[in-house]
C-alpha cells in the first residue's frame, strides 16, 4: 500500500473526524449538565444539513444567511425538546430518558421525513469543488471549511466555558448539581442551554458536513451514533479529549474502510464503541474510577 | 395460582378460536405477525420491565435466529427442525458471552451498547452475502413440517406461531411469579439490595438477557420457516424501536400487556392505511405521550382511568 | 469467645484522600458490638469494606478465620454476613412478604427452568419459602403489613422490614448501619429488643450508632473511630471513661 494512498485515507478520515467530534462535544454537554445521553442528538445534526437546504433551495437564501438560520431554527428544535418532552417528565429515571429521548428522536426524524421526502440531497460545497494537492494526496475546498470551522466552535466553545458566568455555571453544574444549585445557579436554565448549544453545534456539523456526504431525514441515526462513539473515546468531556475521540475515530474509520473494506466501514465504529465501554469506560485518556457501586 | 390459570385460558382460548372468526384471509396472516411479535415483546419485558436492562439490539437477535435457520435449511439443506434449536444454542452462547460485559453498563450505556451490538449484527446481516444474499435478501426457506403436514397455509402457519406464543407467555408467566421473577424484581428495585441479601444480580441479569435472546432467536426461526424469505430490513434499529415501543405501551413488567402492545402495532398500520407512511411520527408520538402519562403502560394506565372515572362518577351522584 | 470477625491493618484511600489508616479490631462471636465515632470517621466506609461494596486498599478482613477480603457482597451474604443500610434500601415495588422471600433466595435452588416450568418441587420450596418469610415477618412485628407495598411503609416499619429480611438469611453476623436513625423513643426501645433477642439467637451483631444511649444499653464492646483511625476499643464502661473519646467528640485539640 502506497504512503499517498494513507496519507489520502488519513486527511479524509480527519474532516470526518471533526464531525464526530463536534456532535460528540455535544452529547457531552448535555450528559455533563444533566446526566442525560440525549438519543436524539443525531437528529439536530440531520436538521442543520435539511434545514440548510431548505432555506438555500426553497427560500432561495444566500448561504451566508442559510446557515445561520438552520443553526438558529435547529437549536430553537432543541430548546422545544427540552420544554416539551424532558422538563415536564414526572419520573426521570434512566430508562424513562432513554426511551423519551428515543422517542424525540424518531418523530422528527418521522416529521423530516413528511417535510422534505426521503430523498438524498446534496448541499452545495461552500466554495467550489477543486482540489487541493497535499503531498501526493488531494483533499476538497470543503475538508479546510469543515476542519476551520470545527476549530472556531471549538474555540468559541472554550471561551464560553472559561470565561462567562453562564459556562462557568455550566461546568459547576456538571460537578455537582446540587452544590450548584444551593450557590444560586439556576440549573433547570442551565440544562436549557445545554440542550440549546448543543443542538446548534449538532446543526452546524450537519451543515458542514452535508456538502461531503450528502443528506437526507435519516442520517441522524449513524452520525449520532459515531459522535456519541467520539464522546465516549473522549470520556464524556466536552473538550480536547472529545475532539482527539474524534479524530481517532474518523482516522481509523477512514483506514479500516480503505484498507480492509469499505461495506464494515460503519461497523468499525461500533465495534470501537464497545469495546471501549467494555474495557475503559471511563475513557481512553480518563483516570479509572475507585467506586464499584 | 387458580386465577393465574384461569387468566391465562381466557387468553388462550379466544386466540385459538380466532381462526374461526376471520374465516382465513388476509388477516390470519396479520394475526401470525401479532403471534411472532408477542413472543418478541415478552422477551424484551423480562429483560426490561422485570430485570431493568434496557435493551436496543432485540432486533438483531431475532434476525441472527432467522437468518442461522434460513441458511442452515437453504445452503445446508438441514431439517428446519434441527436448525432452529441450532440457532437458539448459537444465539444464546453468544448473548451469555456478550452478556457479561455488556450488562455490567447502567441505563443510558446500556442503550448505546446494545444499540451498537444491533447494528453491528444488522451490517453483517448486509455484508456476508454468500450466506444471508446481502441486501436483497434470502429466499427459498422451507416451510416447516411434521410427517407429512407441512406448514404451508395461513391457517396452518397461524396454529404453528400461535401454539409458540402461546409456550412463550405461560412460560414467561410461571417465571414472573417465580423466584428468578422475584430475584429479578428486586434487582431492578435496588441492585445494592439485591447483592447485599445474596442474589446473584451480575449472574442473573445475564441469564435472562439470554433467555430473552433465545426467545428472539426463536421467533426469528419461526418467522423465517413462515415467510420462507429475508431480507435484512425487517432487523434493523428502527425494529429494535418498535418491540420497545410494543413494550412501554403494554406495560413494563407485564406479560399480557406485551402481547397488548404487540397486538395494536401489528394491527394499527392494517386499520390505518394512511399509517403506513407515518409509522415513526405515530411510535415517536407514542413512546414520548406513554412515558409521560402512562408510564405504567396501557394494562396499568386504563383501569386506573376507569377507577378515576367510576369514582368521579360516584361522587357525582352522591352530591 | 471465638472470633466472629477480624480486621486486620484496613487501610482505604479514595482518590488520595485516606478515609480509613490502619484499623485492626476484632468482634467475637455472640458479642453485640459498637462502631462509634464523630462524622466522618469513616464507620460507614469501614461497613462498606466488611460487606464487600468497596474493596479496600490494603489490609484483610477475617471471617470466622478465613480470609474474604474482596469478595463481593452476594457471595459474603451466602457465607453469613449480612448488612442493613442506614437509609433503609427496600425493594420499593414489592411487597412487604416478597422482600423477604427476596431474603430467601440464596436459601431456595429451583433453577429458570424448573421455575418456568412449574416443577413439582419447585412449587413446593415456593411454599416453603412462603411460609419462613411470614415467620420472619411476625419476629419483626409486622406480619399484619405482609400485602402492603414495600415503598408505602413508614420509616421505622421499614426499617423493621429489612432486619426481617437480612434475618431470613440466618446470618453468622448482622451488620446494621445506624439502625436507629429516623426512629422515634419508643421505636428505638423495640429496637433495641429485637437487637438484643438477634444476638440470643445467636446472631453476632455489629452497628454503627450515633444514638449513645442505644450504644452504651446494648453493646457489649464498642470500638471507637476518629478521622480514619481507632482511638479506642473496650466496654462501654471504659469508653465513657477514656479521656481520649471524650476529647474527640467534643472536638479538643490535644
Amino acid at each position: 500500500m502506497q504512503f499517498d494512498h494513507i496519507l489520502q485515507y488519513v486527511l479524509s478520515g480527519l474532516s470526518s473526524g471533526a464531525i464526530y467530534a463536534l456532535i460528540g462535544i455535544g452529547f457531552s454537554i448535555i450528559y455533563n449538565a444533566t446526566g442525560i445521553i440525549n438519543f436524539a442528538q443525531g437528529e439536530f445534526v440531520m436538521l442543520g444539513g435539511m434545514l440548510a437546504l431548505f432555506f438555500l433551495q426553497l427560500l432561495k437564501l444566500p448561504l451566508w444567511a442559510a446557515i445561520p438560520c438552520a443553526v438558529l431554527v435547529s437549536a430553537a428544535a432543541g430548546l422545544l425538546f427540552e420544554r416539551l418532552a424532558i422538563k415536564p417528565l414526572r419520573q426521570p429515571t434512566p430508562i424513562n430518558l432513554v426511551i423519551i429521548t428515543i422517542g424525540g428522536s424518531i418523530l422528527m426524524r418521522g416529521l423530516a421525513m413528511l417535510l422534505w421526502g426521503k430523498d438524498t440531497h446534496a448541499l452545495q460545497p461552500f466554495s467550489g469543488e477543486t482540489p487541493i494537492g497535499v503531498g501526493g494526496a488531494t483533499i476538497l475546498p470543503q475538508h479546510l471549511w469543515i476542519l476551520a470551522i470545527t476549530l472556531i466552535i471549538i474555540a468559541l466553545n472554550k471561551y464560553y466555558f472559561y470565561h462567562t458566568v453562564s459556562g462557568k455555571a455550566m461546568r459547576a453544574c456538571s460537578y455537582n448539581r446540587r452544590a450548584a444549585s444551593l450557590v444560586g445557579i439556576d440549573v433547570r436554565r442551565m440544562v436549557l442551554i445545554s440542550f440549546v448549544i448543543s443542538s446548534g453545534m449538532g446543526a452546524m456539523a450537519g451543515i458542514i458536513v452535508a456538502p461531503l456526504t450528502m443528506t437526507s431525514f435519516d442520517v441522524g441515526i449513524m452520525l449520532g451514533l459515531k459522535g456519541f462513539c467520539a464522546a465516549i473515546i473522549g470520556g464524556m468531556s466536552s473538550g480536547m479529549a472529545t475532539v482527539l475521540g474524534g479524530l481517532i475515530l474518523g482516522v481509523l474509520e477512514s483506514l479500516g474502510a480503505g484498507l480492509i473494506s469499505s461495506g464494515y466501514k460503519d461497523a468499525i465504529a461500533f465495534i470501537i464503541l464497545l469495546l471501549i465501554l467494555f474495557v475503559r469506560p471511563q475513557g481512553l485518556f480518563g483516570k479509572s474510577d475507585t467506586e464499584r457501586v | 395460582m387458580k386465577r393465574e390459570l384461569m387468566k391465562f385460558l381466557l387468553f388462550a382460548i379466544p386466540m385459538l378460536l380466532l381462526p374461526l372468526a376471520l374465516q382465513g384471509g388476509y388477516m390470519l396472516n396479520v394475526m401470525v405477525f401479532v403471534g411472532i411479535n408477542t413472543m418478541l415483546a415478552v422477551a424484551l419485558n423480562l429483560l426490561l420491565g422485570y430485570a431493568g436492562q434496557i435493551s436496543l439490539g432485540h432486533a438483531g437477535f431475532f434476525g441472527l435466529g432467522a437468518y442461522i435457520s434460513g441458511a442452515l435449511t437453504t445452503i445446508s439443506g438441514l431439517n428446519p427442525w434441527l436448525a432452529m434449536p441450532l440457532a437458539a444454542l448459537v444465539v444464546g452462547l453468544l448473548a451469555f458471552g456478550i452478556g457479561f460485559p455488556i450488562l455490567k453498563l447502567k441505563g443510558h450505556y446500556l442503550a448505546m451498547a446494545t444499540l451498537g451490538l444491533g447494528i453491528i449484527i444488522y451490517i453483517a446481516f448486509n455484508e456476508t452475502v454468500t450466506l444471508t444474499g446481502g441486501p436483497s435478501g434470502l429466499s427459498g426457506i422451507p416451510n416447516l413440517s411434521l410427517g407429512g403436514f407441512v406448514f404451508d397455509s395461513d391457517l396452518k402457519n397461524y396454529y404453528l406461531i400461535w401454539f409458540f406464543t402461546l409456550l412463550v407467555v405461560l412460560f414467561s408467566l410461571n417465571l414472573a411469579g417465580s423466584r428468578i421473577g422475584r430475584a429479578l424484581r428486586a434487582v431492578h428495585d435496588s441492585e445494592v439490595a439485591a447483592r447485599v441479601v445474596g442474589v446473584n444480580a451480575r449472574l442473573l441479569k445475564v441469564q435472562i438477557f439470554t433467555l430473552s435472546a433465545v426467545i428472539c432467536s426463536l421467533a426469528g426461526s419461526l418467522y423465517a420457516h413462515t415467510m420462507t424469505f429475508l431480507a435484512p430490513a425487517s432487523f434493523g434499529f428502527h425494529f429494535s424501536v418498535e418491540l420497545l415501543t410494543m413494550v412501554v405501551i403494554g406495560g413494563l413488567g407485564s406479560v399480557y400487556g406485551s402481547f397488548l402492545g404487540a397486538a395494536l402495532l401489528t394491527l394499527l398500520p392494517e386499520f390505518l392505511r394512511a399509517a403506513h407512511d407515518y409509522d415513526i411520527v405515530i411510535y415517536g408520538i407514542l413512546l414520548i405521550v406513554m412515558v409521560m402519562f402512562m408510564p405504567g403502560g396501557l394494562v396499568r394506565g386504563v383501569p386506573e382511568i376507569y377507577r378515576k372515572l367510576a369514582s368521579r362518577r360516584g361522587n357525582a351522584a352522591d352530591a | 469467645m471465638p472470633l466472629m470477625l477480624e480486621l486486620q491493618g484496613v487501610t482505604q484511600i479514595f482518590g488520595g484522600v485516606t478515609a480509613l489508616e490502619d484499623v485492626c479490631f476484632t468482634a467475637s462471636a455472640g458479642d453485640i458490638t459498637g462502631v462509634i465515632g464523630p462524622n466522618g470517621a469513616g464507620k460507614t466506609t469501614l461497613f462498606n469494606i466488611v460487606t464487600g461494596i468497596y474493596s479496600q486498599t490494603s489490609g484483610r478482613v477475617l471471617f470466622e478465620g478465613r480470609d474474604v477480603s474482596g469478595l463481593p457482597p452476594e457471595k459474603l451474604a451466602t457465607v453469613g454476613i449480612v448488612r442493613t443500610f442506614q437509609n433503609i434500601e427496600l425493594f420499593a415495588n414489592m411487597t412487604v412478604l416478597e422482600n423477604v422471600m427476596v431474603g430467601l433466595h440464596t436459601r431456595s435452588r429451583s433453577g429458570l427452568l424448573a421455575c418456568s416450568l412449574r416443577m413439582p418441587w419447585a412449587m413446593r420450596e415456593e411454599r416453603q419459602i412462603r411460609g419462613e418469610a411470614v415467620k420472619w415477618l411476625e419476629f419483626a412485628g409486622i406480619a399484619e403489613l405482609a400485602d402492603v407495598e414495600a415503598g408505602n411503609l413508614p420509616f421505622g416499619k421499614g426499617r423493621l422490614l429489612e432486619i426481617a429480611r437480612a434475618m431470613a438469611l440466618q446470618p453468622r453476623i448482622l451488620l446494621m448501619d445506624e439502625p436507629a436513625a429516623g426512629l422515634n423513643s419508643r421505636e428505638t426501645m423495640g429496637l433495641a429488643a429485637l437487637i438484643r433477642q438477634i444476638r440470643d439467637m445467636g446472631v453476632t451483631v455489629m452497628l454503627v450508632e450515633h444514638d449513645m444511649e442505644l450504644v452504651m444499653d446494648i453493646c457489649d464492646r464498642i470500638v471507637v473511630l476518629n478521622l480514619g483511625r481507632k482511638l479506642a476499643e473496650g466496654t462501654p464502661r471504659q469508653i465513657q471513661d477514656n479521656p481520649d473519646v471524650v476529647a474527640a467528640y467534643l472536638g479538643v485539640d490535644e
